[in-house]
């Protein structure tokens, strides 16, 4: 073989890698970007039925029932809550083990016609003074973070704020 | 005072790597032997410096000096010694350290056993690696001293993360980082041939060894990390497609490209430009992979804290270095005169296919996890790609790399045909197809398992035929076989191993994908019937550990009545980060791994005392990391052989290259 078409034989099939690559992300895209969507977006515009997104913000203080029942299966009930709106999430499963009231969470699955969130996951941190940037967005979103005045406050206050309150001086944290 | 002599040490290696990257360089451009025989004392001293600062960051560690800020942020008096040092590398900074000492060492081994390369070429390399040592060292100093001081001295110090008290996240950072770094040596053996504007068969049996040892440590390091999340992270899953595994991945994959293409300049000295772009490319994803997971700009459950300054400046030297390199390629690579026509049906034709299908994976995966980063900074749009994006986007691309894997090692170089080649495979077909069958039937009708469950036993058996081919199985009389088998190389032995250490990896993963699970809640003495065992709770009592005190459920497994074993999970609690882990119970007996997890604990509907427990079946599982020990068994068989190690041109021939070379320049 010449190395003219050789060279044409290696061209030929980089295209082909290349275009099945593109044409495989393109359609894998189509149907498995999951959006990232704060209680104040859910609140503003329903999200389309049966389409998994994730919803992210602060499991609002009081609001985790651990012993409810859901599908027959044992599961855990709480609220998420950027400090604008709440919305009630149920999931049936073991929670991570940085998951507490008051602190940031994210939490995959789709929903439901009753407007409760049916998580299939809930995502752990191995940080626990780490604010997932959804989160922190959504807060700055909901006008109660501005950055420009410094770090956030510590999370276990976000969901006792309402409106645009500039942040209470923080009390020294006990343990959990 | 041993801080300051760490930190001083520091400072030294980076002055050492200053000289390093210029004095050398500059000797072989202007053939100045003196100049250049700077390189090799050079990078031994550079190694004696960063020693001493890593060492008196261990000793800092050791004797909990909290005067320094880094062991008040990362340790405590409590913790047991071994967590202590392996605490040093556990945070930022100290990995940071952890990494210029990886590549001191290697630097190190190039100058030390590299006494027959040509001396332009190895002052280059070492050049190029003292500039990679003088950006990391810049980095490490300048944004995250390990030896800041902090006064007054706290009495004691927050503690590691929970999560990272554990022997695999110990061991799994120093794997990783050989891989890295020693991606870091290919890269740096690929710019010294670009300054050159030269690549030959020496070239590549220099580069081969690095790039296999660095693979090899990466897999190891990657299956280290995917079975601690497995063990440790309680979820039941060994990958979840999370950035930080991507950026770990990403080199990984096309690290094996450039293991296999040169070969292919070693033996045919062809693709000599595209080894030398997957050499820039292997390490440019190593960078990329350091950034995405020091900076956070990426959303990870792996993620450390995000700093933006050290992010700017990873991103900063990801631009030097990669760009730079590139811009040297485009430069230079036109001077590479191709040699060594093939034809497409050939080994190297297969390792072209080979490497075109790993980069086409990567490319792939590195879309993915990039385009969410792009996307929140164009639009603002936050999304996340989960694993359906990549199980759908890879597995077509994976399906014929797999296929194409047990037929490549098959072909004759220069010029092979098909037929002979699949009547040896015919009966790993039957094999394979059988195995296709037999999942379906036994895996409830599931066709992706069962495809990988075909795909491995055709591995499996593409490296029996292969090795069995090689030493002449059915040609001659069985013993002469077995004696033929012994002496085979140890490279031909190696690649047939690490594929087979694949095929073996993919029943794991296939095995993972008909894993079952039950979430139940039980009180004291409650049972269930679960994957063919009946499991009681016999109770959840308090346990007291050194660091942590812990609530540990006490599970009796039964099986016909007969008690089999007991599952202790627990969930732990650690007073001085005031953080919680899960430690799963699991029960392997290779086939399967019986996988508990306790929950929460909770007044159930008869106000009786219940406990949540999650119990997973998974057929397989071990065999996934029991693979890639495999696999870098091979590639370190590989690395073994006695042509890979005498990994030069011997004495006299290269002093003829040498007077040859100086004769073309002169």
């Amino acid at each position: 073989m010449t190395r003219k078409r050789r060279r044409l034989y290696i061209l030929m099939l980089c295209a082909i890698g290349l275009g099945s690559a593109t044409a495989l992300t393109l359609t894998a895209f189509q149907d498995n970007l999951v959006f990232f969507r704060s209680p104040s977006d859910i609140m503003a515009e329903t999200p389309p039925q049966g389409r998994a997104f994730r919803l992210g913000g602060l499991v609002e203080a009081g609001s985790v029932v651990r012993d409810a029942t859901y599908d027959g299966r044992p599961a855990i009930t709480f609220r998420v809550t950027d400090g604008a709106h709440a919305i009630p999430v149920v999931f049936n499963g073991v929670l991570p083990d940085l998951f507490r009231e008051g602190q940031g969470v994210v939490t995959q699955g789709v929903l439901g016609t009753d407007g409760t969130f049916r998580a299939r996951e809930v995502l752990a941190r191995h940080d626990e003074t780490y604010m997932p940037p959804e989160v922190a967005d959504a807060l700055k979103r909901a006008g109660h973070w501005q950055p420009e005045a410094g770090a956030p406050p510590p999370p276990n206050q976000w969901n006792t704020l309402r409106g645009n309150q500039p942040a209470a001086p923080t009390p020294a944290r006990t343990g959990s | 005072m041993i801080p300051e002599i760490g930190h001083f040490a520091l400072i030294m290696a980076l002055m050492l790597s200053v000289a390093q990257s210029v004095l050398p360089l500059w000797g072989a451009h202007r053939g100045d032997a003196r100049l250049m025989a700077t390189a090799s004392p050079l990078a031994f001293a550079g190694l004696v410096a960063v020693g001493v600062g890593f060492g008196a960051l261990v000793w800092s560690f050791v004797v909990n000096d909290t005067t320094v800020m880094n062991v008040v942020q990362n340790s405590h008096s409590a913790k047991p010694l071994i967590y202590k040092i392996t605490g040093t590398w556990g945070n930022h900074e100290g990995s940071m350290v952890l990494w210029v000492l990886t590549l001191s060492i290697c630097a190190a081994a190039v100058a030390g056993f590299g006494r027959d390369l040509p001396s332009g070429l190895k002052s280059r390399v070492l050049a190029v690696m003292g500039m990679i040592s003088l950006g990391f060292l810049a980095f490490t100093l300048f944004t995250s001293n390990p030896f800041d001081r902090v006064w007054p001295p706290p009495p004691d110090g927050q503690g590691l993360n929970p999560l990272l008290q554990d022997i695999g996240l110990a061991i799994h950072p120093p794997l990783l980082y050989v891989g890295y770094v020693g991606y870091a040596v290919t890269f740096a053996f690929a710019v010294a041939a670009l300054i050159e504007g030269r690549v030959d068969a020496a070239w590549g049996r220099w580069v081969r060894p690095w790039s296999l040892a660095a693979w090899a440590f990466l897999t190891m390091g990657i299956a280290i990390g995917s079975w601690w999340a497995y063990y440790e992270l309680g979820w039941g899953g060994f990958w979840f497609w999370d950035p930080v595994e991507n950026a770990s991945l990403l080199p990984w994959l096309v690290g094996a490209a450039l293991l296999h293409s040169a070969i292919v300049v070693e033996k045919r000295e062809a693709l000599k430009v595209w080894t030398v772009l997957l050499a820039l490319l292997a390490f440019a994803l190593s960078l990329l992979g350091t950034f995405l997971v020091r900076s956070g700009v990426l959303n990870s459950v792996h993620s450390f804290a995000s700093d933006p300054a050290r992010g700017v400046f990873i991103l900063g030297l990801l631009a030097v270095y990669v760009a730079g390199a590139f811009a040297l390629f485009a430069w230079r690579a036109p001077a590479m005169a191709p040699q060594g026509v093939f034809a497409p049906i050939s080994r190297e034709g297969g390792i072209v296919l080979n490497n075109l299908l790993l980069c086409s994976i990567t490319a792939v995966v590195f879309v993915g996890t990039l385009y969410p980063l792009f996307l929140d900074l164009l639009t603002g749009q936050m999304i996340s790609v989960g694993p359906p994006f990549y199980n759908m986007a890879t597995a077509p691309l994976a399906f014929p790399l797999v296929v194409a894997m047990a037929m490549g090692p098959l072909m004759a170089w220069k010029r092979a045909a098909f037929w002979p080649v699949l009547q040896r495979l015919w009966w790993a077909a039957c094999i394979a197809l059988l195995a296709f069958i037999l999942a379906l039937v036994l895996g409830g009708w599931n066709a992706l398992p069962a495809l990988g469950f075909a795909c491995g036993f055709w591995l499996l058996a593409g490296a029996v035929v292969d090795i069995g081919d090689r030493a002449g199985l059915g040609r001659t009389k069985l013993a002469s076989v077995f004696n033929r088998a012994r002496h085979l190389p140890r490279a031909a032995w190696g690649a047939a191993i690490a594929h087979a250490g694949m095929g073996v990896t993919i029943l794991g993963i296939s095995g993972m994908g008909l894993a079952t699970e039950r979430l139940i809640a039980l009180p004291a003495g409650g049972t269930t019937q679960f994957a063919g065992y009946e499991w009681r709770l016999d109770g959840v009592r308090d346990f007291q550990g050194p660091n942590w005190t812990a609530r540990k459920a006490s599970i009796t497994v039964l099986r016909d009545g007969q008690v089999q074993f007991v599952m202790e999970p627990s969930r732990r609690f650690f007073p001085v980060g005031r953080m919680t882990t899960t430690e799963a119970a699991i029960r392997t007996n290779l086939a399967r791994d019986l996988y508990a997890v306790l929950g929460e604990e909770r007044d159930g509907p008869t106000g009786q005392r219940e406990a949540v427990l999650r119990l997973h079946h998974k057929p397989l599982a071990p065999w996934i990391w029991i693979g890639a020990g495999i696999m870098a068994l091979g590639a370190g068989l590989s690395l073994s052989d006695r042509r890979v190690r005498i990994a030069a041109p011997n004495r006299r021939r290269r002093e003829a290259e040498e007077a040859a070379r100086a004769g073309a320049t002169a």
